[in-house]
């Protein structure tokens, strides 16, 4: 299997390769073991970052979605989630944990 | 952008300058000398209605050129030597009259740290807050026509930093700007929708039609971007100056979508201030901790030019805040010539 026929079958399984993803391919161009296109590769896809006594701001191919799987109005591909329960416009951030002092843990 | 009217004789020599073929002799050395004898004699640049409108022109060469001027003044050794001195008048006043807070750890926690702590203390008066409980119909017009002057070309001056930063820096700007233009979507650029809040008000949306509306210090607020951004040298200042913008936005926005609401104006009038309030709670972060905290730590010498890029875009802006207010307070129009509004 080359590296072409690879980057096809992901990107039809809706996953997004990067260089990182690329990577983990040997270089005779199979796949690392573990790896399958049933199984999104290893590497940095979608990472939530936990911003200090912020929001978390998540990053990469995701879907935000209600119980029932309806997608939630999305208008923007990175997008900052409320932690601290005062936005008006949840599951968004809109600053408001600046306005009531909202304090996360110390992080480690 | 269409011609401006001319504010004093340094406007007026650089427009008639303008209005002729670009030409490497004559006429342009008299606009430097025109310049040094203003700068000296100005009392306060800021506020300076023929220098601040000179150096809006001279950076309007570098954005969407000016109707009737030859592209090719854009790059003219006099006008450049003309820009710089007017440029390292105002830096200078600017790093007398800001003050900077004591500066934090350069590292990316300690920035973003700072930074929010410097834009959450603004004791300044409040336009938002007076926009949501106070403003007339009349002011808030008055208010888009003051904001379109940079809102209309929203996020252009910060991207001109893009090629001066490299790394974490450079993601960050690219990722943020990108969300400024829309995200490939060109109705969702920040510049169109605030187009869309002009019309919905009734106004003219055209970039610049209003320039000759508009008092020196608003020139003076979108000048500070044009010059941070466009001096590889202020790539710290600029960088400070996108994140305060960030900071200051999101809760600002959401007082201004409930004044246009108060007043009556639907739901497409107020969805540039809606967008922002979601928009910069995302960017804030990013802005931040890796745009500004990963600039200084990959250059830990523009420490210093972070702060001063944030705290200059609060100094600028708190002026042209008291001005509107102020005129709005005694009764009167903050723009110069109020007919524009009604038009």
């Amino acid at each position: 299997m080359d590296r072409r026929q690879l980057v096809v079958a992901y990107v039809v399984d809706g996953v997004r390769m990067s260089a990182t993803q690329r990577d983990a391919y040997d270089d005779d161009g199979s796949p690392d073991s573990g790896a399958s296109p049933s199984r999104p590769l290893s590497g940095p896809r979608q990472t939530i970052v936990a911003f200090p006594d912020g929001p978390l701001l998540v990053r990469g191919d995701f879907d935000i979605v209600d119980p029932d799987g309806k997608p939630l109005r999305r208008s923007r591909k990175t997008v900052a989630l409320c932690r601290c329960g005062a936005s008006v416009l949840k599951p968004y951030c809109d600053g408001s944990h600046k306005l009531i002092g909202f304090k996360t843990e110390p992080e480690s | 952008m269409k011609q401006p009217e001319p504010r004093g004789p340094v406007s007026s020599l650089l427009l008639e300058t303008l209005s002729g073929p670009e030409q490497r002799t004559s006429g342009s050395r008299e606009l430097i000398a025109a310049v040094d004898e203003a700068v000296a004699a100005t009392p306060d640049l800021a506020f300076d209605e023929d220098l601040q409108l000179t150096l809006f022109c001279l950076f309007e060469l570098h954005y969407g050129g000016i109707d009737g001027v030859d592209d090719s003044w854009e790059w003219h050794p006099d006008l450049i030597s003309e820009r710089r001195r007017l440029e390292q008048a105002y830096e200078s006043q600017l790093r007398s009259a800001v003050s900077l807070p004591a500066l934090p750890a350069p590292t990316s926690a300690g920035v973003a740290a700072g930074l929010f702590q410097l834009t959450g203390d603004d004791g300044g008066p409040s336009m938002s807050r007076y926009v949501a409980k106070t403003a007339s119909e009349e002011q808030v017009r008055e208010f888009l026509i003051q904001k379109s002057i940079y809102t209309l070309k929203e996020a252009d001056p910060h991207t001109w930093a893009i090629p001066r930063l490299t790394g974490r820096a450079k993601a960050a700007m690219v990722e943020i700007q990108a969300d400024e233009y829309g995200g490939g979507v060109p109705e969702r650029m920040h510049s169109a929708l605030f187009a869309q809040s002009m019309r919905g008000a009734g106004l003219d949306d055209g970039y610049g039609n209003y320039l000759d509306a508009v008092p020196a210090i608003t020139l003076a607020s979108s000048n500070l971007m044009s010059m941070f951004g466009l001096n590889r040298r202020l790539r710290g200042a600029i960088v400070g100056h996108l994140a305060s913008y960030e900071m200051t936005s999101s809760q600002a926005n959401r007082l201004y979508a409930r004044g246009f609401r108060r007043l009556g104006y639907d739901d497409a009038t107020a969805a540039y201030f809606d967008e922002h309030v979601e928009a910069d709670a995302v960017h804030e972060q990013i802005a931040g901790r890796d745009l500004a905290g990963g600039l200084v730590e990959a250059e830990p010498a523009l420490l210093e030019d972070v702060f001063f890029g944030a705290a200059a875009a609060m100094t600028v802006d708190t002026w042209m805040t008291e001005h509107i207010l102020g005129a709005w307070t005694a009764g009167s129009s903050s723009l110069r010539t109020s007919s524009t509004v009604s038009a």
